[in-house]
């Protein structure tokens, strides 16, 4: 069907996007290699030579590395609780007939438009203060001692200033596959006689599993590269250093650009782990 | 009976889905209230919710101060220029996967979404290096290829499944009736499609607005957009809740809006096609 003229004119139109793309990947990439193996300082000397693997071992025997593996897998890790669990229950409720429906969506799905650097400054200034904040009024009305959330509680407050901002993306892609099902399967087995317990867990689940899976590769992916979330709240300090963050300091803080280098080798492996298994769900979507 | 069964339970749903969509709007709506106070007003013990008196002069004081505008004016630019040019660039390559595919076509489909997994900071230092070499540093030529390069896969892979919708014999008709490759992609595909390109336009343009990694290191004074120019709130003088509130309400408004006409678009865009 298609000439041998058409498909030279096709790759001709492919070749701009493919080559910026390809650009976008192997510069920096390499680039990022390349520092990941010298001694490289720019404000201390600059470029003093390869030093093999030094900056790969020194990375990892720093003592801020597990800590930072720790922070970052406790906040990925809490906020897909967080979102998958109370994702799938707003998701079932929003489904069920009620007045109002269309706007209560827009309620729950509006804290993903907002930018992250509002997000966090709102939180951390008009909620999270630990004078003027409305938790800190809130507290007091019951005669406690507000807490400094940022300080003492850091990782759960960003924990929950995160959840709200994706809690929105995995409600909205579970409620579109919820209403993918078929409702005369539900139908069926509620005339069978199965508790609504049941027909969750033996039918409304199952049939979410790979929406599950979607949300949750989506979401890894971008909770490890969470960032402006950190930079304006707590700037790395009190226990919120996560490994995106600790390269950043590396780099543009400390200007060590070797070190921080070899840090962004392992994060940009950590990420393509995660990326297999997404792009395998999507790929096989494509076939069918 | 049953009637009045369902009845209730349609209550008891609306009540509940309202208490917590309420309970989850609520951070916006109080921001969106401050806005409009004083603010001294802002942090009186206990706090204020409808009756106060309202005033506009956060707004003309933020403006005043840091001249808000054109950090608006920056994101708009920003946003909107990296969008363009990245549809521009994407519409002929979907156009050639969607109706000429090869036997590559997939892989390099998937290879493009692989380019979007790549962890910025992984890659922080060299685009530093390179913004310096080139002088792109603080400038919004320099932010618009980044956001541009960063959005692209989206953009192709949403114009690749609208495209695929689009029946290939109607193309084929107008080929037999002697359209060139021009005017086949620009007269017949192209209109075809408007709903389709409007709505990866839509989505891209609020994710290269929230974007706020790049925008944060690779800008200063000069370019920063509005997610840039908020964050310099983080070290504040004296009392500026209010005044926090009406920069931020302005900075999410536009897109809150856009958002809410794009939620069905918003799942195919950020599953890639993968949940309809």
């Amino acid at each position: 069907m298609a000439t041998q003229q058409s498909r030279s004119a096709a790759r001709l139109m492919m070749a701009p996007a493919v080559v910026l793309l390809l650009g976008w990947m192997l510069v920096p990439l390499s680039m990022t290699l390349y520092f990941s193996f010298k001694k490289y300082l720019p404000l201390r000397g600059g470029d003093l030579g390869w030093v093999g693997f030094e900056n790969y071992s020194r990375f990892v025997s720093s003592s801020a590395f597990w800590p930072s593996v720790q922070t970052t897998l406790i906040i990925v890790g809490s906020v897909l609780l967080i979102t998958v669990i109370f994702g799938v229950l707003l998701a079932l409720l929003l489904d069920q007939p009620m007045w109002g429906q269309g706007i209560v969506r827009i309620l729950v799905i509006a804290p993903f438009f907002v930018m992250p650097t509002v997000s966090a400054l709102v939180w951390k200034n008009i909620f999270m203060d630990p004078v003027n904040g409305l938790f800190a009024h809130l507290w007091r009305v019951f005669g406690a001692e507000p807490v400094q959330w940022l300080s003492q509680a850091s990782l759960p407050s960003l924990i929950m200033i995160v959840s709200w901002q994706w809690l929105p993306f995995a409600t909205l892609i579970l409620l579109t596959a919820i209403q993918s099902l078929d409702s005369e399967q539900l139908e069926a087995a509620e005339m069978d006689g199965a508790s609504p317990l049941k027909r969750f867990w033996y039918i409304i689940l199952p049939h979410l599993g790979r929406a599950i899976t979607i949300v949750i590769l989506i979401q890894t992916i971008f909770l490890l590269a969470v960032f402006a979330e950190i930079f304006v709240t707590t700037g790395g300090a009190f226990g919120t250093k996560t490994l995106t963050y600790l390269i950043f300091q590396r780099v543009l803080e400390s200007q060590n650009v070797g070190l921080g280098s070899a840090g962004g080798v392992y994060a940009i492996i950590l990420a393509n782990i995660i990326a297999l298994f997404l792009m395998r769900i999507v790929g096989k979507n494509l076939d069918a | 009976m049953a009637r009045a069964v369902t009845q209730q339970r349609k209550i008891i749903n609306t009540v509940l889905a309202w208490v917590i969509g309420l309970l989850i709007f609520f951070p916006i709506l109080w921001t969106f209230l401050t806005s409009f106070k004083t603010e001294a007003t802002a942090i009186a013990d206990p706090p204020v919710f409808l009756f106060f008196d309202w005033t506009l002069e956060n707004y003309t004081e933020v403006q005043n101060r840091s001249d808000y505008l054109k950090h608006f004016t920056n994101s708009v630019i920003i946003a909107v220029g990296s969008t363009i040019l990245g549809v521009l660039i994407a519409i002929p390559a979907a156009w050639s996967m969607a109706f000429v595919p090869s036997k590559r076509t997939k892989d390099i489909l998937l290879w493009m979404l692989s380019t979007k997994m790549l962890p910025a900071v992984g890659v922080l230092y060299p685009i530093y290096l390179i913004f310096i070499e080139l002088r792109l540093l603080d400038s919004k030529i320099g932010l618009t290829i980044i956001l541009m390069l960063i959005n692209l896969p989206i953009i192709v892979w949403m114009l690749y499944t609208y495209f695929k919708e689009i029946p290939n014999e109607i193309l084929e008709a107008a080929r037999m009736d002697g359209a060139t490759l021009k005017s086949e992609i620009f007269y017949v595909l192209t209109p075809m499609a408007v709903p389709g390109i409007a709505s990866t336009v839509l989505l891209n343009v609020i994710l290269a607005w929230n974007e706020a990694f790049w925008t944060l290191n690779l800008t200063a004074a000069k370019a920063a957009p509005l997610t840039a120019f908020i964050a310099s709130y983080s070290s504040p003088e004296g009392l500026f809740y209010a005044k926090l509130s009406a920069a931020s309400t302005m900075a999410i408004a536009p897109i809150l809006i856009m958002g809410w006409f794009s939620q069905k678009q918003l799942v195919r865009g950020l599953t890639f096609g993968a949940v309809k």
